[in-house]
Parts: C-alpha cells; structure tokens; sequence
C-alpha cells in the first residue's frame, strides 16, 4: 500500500507541482506571454521527473506526500497571482 | 522504500521499464522505420517513377497548377508539394473539395498523374509511432505522453543506478546469462545515451500542449477561444481569409516563385498552397524548405492571389523559446540529416530498440535464475512477461514483414485494400502472441526467429515475382532506395536466421545446476583462448 501512496503522490501531486513550478518559471524567465507557455511546459517535465524521484526515493509516504504538497501551496500563490494578469 | 537512493532509483527503473516495456518497444520499432518513412512510400507504390527530385520550383509549381486548373477547378484550397529533397521524392498535388475531403494525385515528369497502387506506406507505418492504430485520438494522446514520460524517468533512473558509467562502457561478459544480458543493456544505452535522452525528451515536446493544457489556461485563460489566441500568437497564424464569391484569375506563380527563390536560394521551395483559387480573396503561401536545419520550421511568404502583392513574409525563426521547441522537435525528426547522419539516427534508433529489449529480457532472466535455484516453477508474472517478449520482441518485426507482404500480395483493385495491410500487420502480431502463449519461452524464441527468418526473405522474393523492379534490376539501374530495401531487409532475414541456428545449438530445458556447469565449462573454453 504504501508503493501506491507513493505513485499516487508521484502522478497526481507531481503533476500539480510541475504545473505550479511551469507557472511561475514560465512567468520569471519570459517576456512575452506565448513564451511563458513554452518555457513553462518545457520546465514542468524536469520537476515532474524530479517529483518522481523524490516520491520513490525518500524514507516514508508520508515524506513523499510531503515533498509534493508543500512546494505545490508555496508556489501556489505566485502561480495565482500570475494566473490574475501577470503580463496585463 | 528501499535501503540507499541508488537501490530505490534501481526499483523505480525496474518497473516503470516493466511496466510500458511493450509499447515503448513498439514505439521504438515504429520511430525507427519512421526515418526511412519516404524510403518506405517509394517501395510500397513501385509503380511510381524512380525520385523526381531535380525538377525546378518553376516547373512543378507550373505543370501542378496546370493540372488543378483543369481538373478540380473548384477546389476551395490547392496544394502543390514539390520535389525538392529526400523529404518530397514525388511531385504530389493534394486540395480540399467544397465538403472538405482531401484528395491527391502524384504527377510524372511530364505532368501526367501517374496510378499508383493505394497504401498507407512508410508514413503510415510512421504515424503509428505516435498515433497507434484502432484507438481513439485523445486516449492515444494521453497514453503517448505517458509512455514518453515513463521512458524518461527509465532513462533518469537507469543513469542514476548505473554507478560504473565509464568502466561498464568497456565491459561485455558474454555467454554469462544475467551478466550478459545486463552488460549488452548497459553497453547499449550508455553507447547511444545522449540520443535516449534528446529523443525521450523532445518526444515530450511533441506532447506537451496535449498534456499540459493548465499551462495555456494559466496564462490566457480557460477555454477555446483563449487557446485559438494561444496558438495564434505562438505560431504567428495569419486569420483564415473568407471567400469574397465574386470570380478572378488567379495571378501567375512563375514570378512569384521568383521571387521567393531570389530571398531563399534557387530551388529551396518545398511547397505551395493555394487558398480560394479563382476568387477575388485567393491567397498563395510559399513555403521554404523544412530540412534546411535542426530548427523544425521554415521561410514563408504569403501573397495575394489576384495583385501578386507580398501581403506577409514569415521569419524562419523566433524567439528564444519557440527556438529552443523547434530545434528539439527537430532534431527528433532528423529531416535535415543527410545519408550519413541519417545512418547515425538509424544506428541509435536501432540501439533504442535493442535497449528496451535487453531490459525487458533481463527483467525475466533475473526472476527465472532465482526461481530455478529455488527448485520452483515459473511464476506467472514472470510467465507471462517472457511470453509477451516473445510475441513482442520478435513478433512485432514479423508483422512489419507481414506489412510489406500486403502491400505486394493484396489485389491493387482490392476494396480498402490500404487498411487491410495494417490489418494484416496486427493480425500477424496477434498470431504471434498466441503462438508464444501456446509454446515455452525457449521454443518460441526459436521458433519465431525461424518465422522472423522465412517472413523477412520472402519479402524481396515476393517482390522480384510481383513487381519489375527486383533487386538485380535495382542494382542494375542505380536505383539505391529499391536495392537498399531489398538488401535490408535480407540482413534482417539473415540476422533471424543467425539467431535460430545460436538458439537451436542451445540446450532448451534444463535444470538450473545442469545449466551453470555448462556455462562454466564454456566460460573455461572462452577464456582458455588465447
């Protein structure tokens, strides 16, 4: 059971975390809107693999959960306020 | 998890490997014929002429709108692909009817279609890389780039377990069982692992506005509209013109072309499309040449359809970031290689393949050791995995031999005779697999590579007895994309056989102790060699 908390934290919180982490290294490394998109999607897929690893890696499901849920809120916020009219 | 980060990342490779092993194979058998994608369309129409590729811009572009003009001449979008490089061997004219259906003619040299039998050819057998076959689009999209992400972890994580990186580069251990399996696994994906990761990741490119669609809503909001402005702005889409109703003549390409030819260079034109022709609102985009580079894009103008007038001119490049996508869906197509560099994508492709197959191997040898020294039987996991390498690993290249069979044995009058290759090619894949249920892993193995052997040599055999361009002609003639079919594929034949007669010299069942004595006696004359 705990190699499904784990994958679960992997697929569904990993994903969740790349696309708050896109979000905002989209926003910070583009000028333009349209390349906001493109450098976030491409930057998604690196955190995503490293969510994986982290997920499968650390001591407990507990930790696993951990290392997605807490990035993902802490970035949460920026993500919504660039979501609000960051290039407006 | 387990103890030490190496082992849990070695757990990890383990099984996202096992997991999509198959389809990821099957990607890979696909991706690689996908780099001889035009080679394979000329082998399966034989009746078209021998590539036509020193034709001007000016003369395709002529003799195609000559043709169009006069035979769809209500078409509301015309499309002349030229002959310029390996890409485009044939001049091919395709248009869109008033109800939307896409039609196409192949014209000769001298501007007279030219029959050809129907198929799906390389590029369908192409498409399958990342289309699949018999499933729906969005369910294929999404196990696509799953798969794709999967291989990616697999790779990341195989790096990581992988501690000896230089030293094993060096080390082959034949005739070892589990060693010799890993040793080729390890040789295989650290040789060719710059590929593994350029290709894996840039597949992910490929998928990324599929599967990462928050990131559009992010940024431009919820919705389709909101991602129509996406995809307008990132691909600089110029607005669809509507038709105005009222008649006019379309203006003359030839000076057209000129001029596109004088900003890009003589002959670097790789196709033209002509919308709403014959009416006051007819647009014509000329579009420069895709293989000029890594960079996947290229040159455009657009011009009216009645003035002539340059209404728009397209950069071959942008900005940093849609660069940076281009040149990585680039480089994952290799349109731009040359003979040479396409050897190399073949080469490294061909490693892929052969790095997935080891791993799915080892993962059943490994089990099948431990299972044996304990006295047990197989498990049925590890049943049914070594059965599914079976029908996978050799069955699917049996059914690609099956492909090339259909194209040449089913009537050319045949009703829907294209789908039925591809149906052919499953129905061979799934006899395969039940033949591997069916039998031990051992006489499938050898059996199949026997069938892989016979299936692979028919093909140039049945070639030579349906068609005139056999391979001595080819030879004869010069024709190297024919020849180089043909010898192919014998190769490939050869290989199987080669297999076979290794798998019959070995000894198929027996016990675990039996079996080490004889390896040990064979190591001890292996090393005994000076």
């Amino acid at each position: 059971m705990a190699v499904t908390s784990r994958l679960l934290a992997a697929t569904l919180g990993g994903y969740a975390l790349s696309v708050v982490a896109g979000v905002v290294a989209g926003y910070g490394l583009s000028v333009a809107r349209p390349d906001a998109v493109l450098v976030g999607m491409m930057f998604s897929f690196v955190v995503y693999t490293g969510a994986f690893l982290w997920a499968f890696s650390t001591r407990s499901a507990t930790r696993a959960w951990l290392g997605m849920v807490v990035p993902t809120l802490l970035l949460a916020g920026p993500a919504w306020w660039i979501t609000q009219g960051g290039f407006a | 998890m387990k103890d030490g980060f190496r082992q849990s990342m070695a757990w990890l490779h383990t099984w996202t490997g096992l997991v999509l092993g198959w389809l990821l194979y099957f990607i890979f058998v696909t991706g690689t014929l996908g780099y001889l994608d035009t080679e394979i369309d000329r082998w399966m129409q034989p009746e078209l002429p021998p590539a036509a590729d020193n034709m001007t811009p000016t003369r395709a572009v002529t003799l195609g709108h000559d043709w169009l003009q006069a035979n769809v001449p209500s078409a509301k979008e015309w499309n002349i692909l030229v002959p310029a490089d390996r890409n485009i061997p044939q001049l091919r004219l395709y248009w869109r009817d008033t109800d939307n259906e896409r039609d196409s003619v192949n014209l000769d040299a001298a501007g007279e279609p030219v029959a050809a039998r129907d198929t799906g050819g390389g590029q369908r057998l192409y498409r399958m890389h990342w289309q699949l076959h018999y499933l729906p689009g969005w369910f294929t999209g999404w196990l696509i780039s799953i798969a794709t992400f999967v291989m990616f972890v697999a790779m990341v994580t195989g790096v990581i377990t992988h501690k000896k990186i230089f030293k094993d580069f060096f080390t082959f251990r034949p005739y070892k069982g589990q060693r010799s399996w890993l040793d080729a696994h390890n040789a295989l994906s650290v040789l060719s692992l710059p590929f593994q990761l350029m290709i894996t990741y840039s597949g992910l490119v490929f998928m990324m506005f599929l599967c990462m669609p928050l990131l559009i809503s992010a940024f431009y909001g919820g919705g389709e509209a909101a991602e129509e402005s996406f995809f307008d702005e990132v691909f600089l889409e110029e607005p669809e013109v509507t038709p105005s109703g009222e008649p006019a003549a379309l203006v003359d390409l030839a000076p057209l072309i000129a001029q596109a030819e004088a900003r890009w260079g003589a002959g670097r034109i790789s196709h033209v499309g002509i919308k709403q022709p014959g009416d006051a609102n007819a647009r014509i985009h000329v579009n420069g040449l895709y293989s000029a580079g890594p960079l996947r894009t290229s040159p455009g103008m657009t011009f009216d359809g009645v003035t002539g007038e340059l209404l728009h001119e397209r950069a071959p490049s942008g900005t940093v970031a849609r660069n940076t996508r281009d040149v990585f869906l680039g480089l994952h197509e290799g349109m731009f290689a040359g003979p040479v560099l396409r050897f190399f994508y073949l080469l490294s492709s061909v490693m892929g393949t052969a790095m997935i197959a080891t791993g799915l191997i080892l993962w059943t040898v490994k089990r099948r050791q431990k299972l044996d020294s304990k006295g047990e039987g197989a498990a049925l996991g590890v049943a049914l995995v070594e059965r599914l390498n079976v029908g996978t690993v050799v069955g699917l290249n049996i059914a690609v031999a099956v492909y090339f069979l259909a194209n040449r044995l089913i009537p050319a009058d045949f009703e829907g005779r294209a789908d039925w290759e591809v149906h052919a090619m499953f129905l061979a894949w799934a006899a395969m697999l039940i033949h591997a249920g069916l039998r031990s892993p051992a006489q499938g193995w050898r059996e199949q590579c026997v069938i892989a052997a016979v299936a692979f040599c028919a093909v140039p055999v049945v070639n030579a007895l349906t068609t005139e361009r056999h391979l001595a002609h080819s030879l004869a003639t010069g024709d190297w994309v024919f020849a180089g079919f043909d010898l192919a594929i014998i190769a490939a034949g050869l290989t199987a056989a080669a297999v076979a007669l290794y798998l019959r010299g070995k000894p198929a069942e027996q016990p675990a102790g039996k079996r080490r004595a004889a390896n040990r006696r064979r190591d001890a004359s292996v090393s005994a060699r000076p």
